[in-house]
């Protein structure tokens, strides 16, 4: 059991509620509050929508070996043009509106994400230096949009998306949750996720057996572009304000902590997606905790910081090995391997 | 002639001469010297963090600490000489100190244990700001004499231009990280180790060695940069520097290193830096831009040299081949 790949993000994710229900016994307890669910376990649902969905996108692009450090510069444009859009109209809470306004902003978050794929797939550029680039100029066009202050709209069809109710649960766990089915069918019920795995591990050797992987890679940037455009919707829809400065701030790090802590290696090729919506809740349910607890929540970096290298280090071959062996040899695993093939 | 490797560089300096002149031409009172001091005298933090970046990129690594580093060394600098009434002369080394083994550190990390340079310095990042914050979370004001005095010494050239002690440290830190690049043993194992790791190991070359040290130099340059921005800002804070690591990535890119590893000039990284200086001058002076358009012009900027960087590297491969 303990093989299976959900085992340690699933045991994490346990001691971490099990803790906070010895220190709140109520953490637990959900109430029913005009029609609509309350309590500590929905809050993370619904403040960890927009995490969760970033990291599906990011899970993708990883396991084609890249990375997207664009994803929180589009949290905050997808939010920027949403309400932007929103608060020049005259009746802000018509339905044709809202819905031509997430279409628009979807559009925009997919065509941002075709362009980091074809830095990437089409020009050969590094992925972490290809989205650096929309990382930097995003995040000032976020802030050109919104004129450098925080627009505040009083739509409540868009206030929906973020903050609404449906079938007693919060909206955004439902567009969470078809996000996710969408992802989990298209990859493991399609080949699509052989190609995306294939293409991670080497995209030389499955171009050659006849994986287009450029259109693969494209694919996968335009999917991450979607998702972290619709977490700018939920996010921005939840407060009804778009913030060009602060919006998504730090989110492509949190993504791909939780593509981590899920399992996914870095390396690219195999990927689970469950693993990191679980990554996802993790990082979300630390934050509450930290809440929760009463430590000042600036100290959340460092416990994330311990966080992300105890994931890493565990996750590493070498140090797994240097736990067994105890050092045995000082030397770098290269030199062994080179030795070996001597 | 003009080597094809020295290109990059080339046009990074004509890039950076244009922008000036243009600026000269369209706005008055832009084309004087103190003008183009005042440029080293805001960026000099900004140039030495570049100069460790520069030795990780050719290095083939990454180094995200920098800038939480930098917040690092103005907070504990702060604390140390405001609260506890260190002196300065004491703490000054002890942030460098500092700085060196927490570089030292994640290099070891990533050098022994094999992970991502991105994902350990990404910890290193967190790890410094949350420092930062359970320091303190308020700004503490620095009013030490020795700071000061440090901060307010103009250094006088004919004409009564000047410039300040902090731009004294980078231009040494420049010049010294130039000799250090190109006529040192460790310079050359650097620039071999960002080529191929596996040829330099099968060279015989010190590649854990170098490669610790080299993270070990950037967290050095960037407790130095830290204690030059406790000069420029005379307070300690958690959120100084927040997103710097990008500006001096973008500058060591600009400046014409290779960010596959293996190519890259100090000189070049200085050049990058002016030239981000440049544009936020430009932008100033116009009053009517604000500071977005430094983030979109730096990213159009990125973009055009990575470009750049990419048809030359494809070429020299076809070259080869």
């Amino acid at each position: 059991m303990t093989k299976h790949h959900l085992f340690y993000p699933l045991v994490m994710l346990a001691a971490l509620l099990l803790f906070n229900l010895i220190y709140s016994p109520d953490f637990f307890s959900i109430q029913m509050r005009n029609g609509q669910l309350y309590g500590s376990l929905i809050d993370i649902l619904n403040f960890g929508a927009p995490l969760i969905l970033v990291s599906i996108g990011m899970t993708l692009v990883i396991a084609t070996k890249g990375i997207d450090l664009s994803v929180g510069s589009i949290v905050a444009i997808s939010g920027a043009i949403a309400c932007l859009t929103i608060s020049r109209s005259a009746d802000q809470s018509a339905l044709q509106l809202v819905l031509f306004v997430v279409f628009i902003s979807l559009i925009i978050s997919v065509a941002f994400g075709l362009w980091n794929g074809l830095l990437v797939s089409g020009f050969g550029i590094q992925p972490i230096i290809a989205t650096l680039i929309l990382m930097v100029a995003g995040r000032g066009i976020a802030q050109l949009i919104t004129g450098g202050q925080i627009i505040t709209v009083s739509s409540s069809s868009y206030k929906y998306i973020g903050a609404g109710s449906l079938a007693l649960l919060p909206f955004s766990i439902f567009i969470v949750a078809a996000m996710l089915l969408i992802a989990l069918f298209i990859t493991r019920k399609t080949a699509l996720g052989l190609f995306i795995e294939s293409v991670g591990c080497n995209p030389e050797a499955s171009r050659l057996t006849g994986i287009r992987s450029k259109i693969v890679m494209l694919a996968v940037y335009m999917f991450c572009g979607l998702c972290a455009g619709i977490a700018g919707l939920i996010l921005s829809s939840n407060v009804s304000s778009a913030d060009g400065n602060n919006a998504g701030l730090w989110y492509e790090l949190d993504a791909i902590l939780a593509v981590v802590i899920g399992g996914t290696s870095l390396n690219g090729g195999r990927f689970y997606l469950m693993g990191t919506v679980i990554g996802a809740l993790i990082i979300q349910t630390l934050t509450t905790t930290i809440y929760v607890i009463g430590v000042r929540p600036e100290i959340t970096l460092v416990v994330k910081a311990f966080v992300v290298l105890i994931v890493c280090l565990v996750q590493s071959e070498a140090f797994r090995k240097a736990i067994v062996h105890r050092w045995r040899t000082r030397r770098y695993p290269l030199e062994r391997e080179v030795k070996r093939h001597a | 002639m003009l080597k094809r490797q020295h290109l990059p560089v080339f046009v990074t300096i004509c890039l950076l001469i244009v922008m000036f002149a243009a600026g000269s031409f369209r706005y008055t009172g832009f084309f004087s010297p103190q003008v183009l001091l005042n440029l080293l005298i805001d960026n000099a933090f900004l140039i030495i963090v570049a100069v460790g970046m520069t030795f990780v990129i050719v290095s083939g690594g990454i180094d995200l600490s920098v800038g939480s580093m930098i917040a690092l060394t103005t907070m504990i600098s702060a604390t140390l000489v405001q609260h506890l009434g260190w002196p300065p002369f004491v703490v000054i080394p002890l942030v460098l100190l500092i700085g060196s083994c927490f570089g030292w550190m994640m290099g070891a990390i990533i050098h022994y244990f094999k992970i991502q340079p991105f994902i350990v310095t990404l910890a290193g990042m967190f790890l410094a700001r949350g420092l930062c914050y359970v320091i303190s979370i308020n700004t503490i004001t620095i009013d030490n004499a020795f700071y000061t005095s440090a901060a307010q010494t103009k250094i006088y050239f004919p004409g009564g231009y000047f410039i300040s002690i902090s731009v004294i440290i980078a231009l040494f830190v420049v010049v010294g990280a130039s000799y250090l690049a190109h006529y040192t043993r460790f310079g050359r194992n650097t620039y071999a180790l960002g080529g191929s790791e596996q040829s330099a190991l099968l060279m015989g070359l010190p590649v854990a060695r170098t490669k610790i040290l080299v993270y070990a130099f950037s967290g050095l340059c960037s407790a130095m940069a830290g204690v030059v921005f406790t000069f420029y800002m005379l307070s300690g804070y958690g959120l100084h520097a927040v997103g710097l690591e990008l500006d001096a990535i973008a500058a060591v890119v600009i400046g014409g290193t290779l960010l596959t590893g293996g190519v890259g000039y100090v000189a070049g990284t200085f050049f990058g830096v002016l030239i981000q200086g440049v544009i936020q001058t430009i932008i100033s002076f116009e009053g009517t831009l604000s500071s977005w358009w430094t983030k979109i012009v730096i990213g159009l900027l990125l973009f055009l040299f990575i470009v750049l960087q990419k048809l030359f590297s494809t070429r020299r491969t076809t070259h080869k081949a």
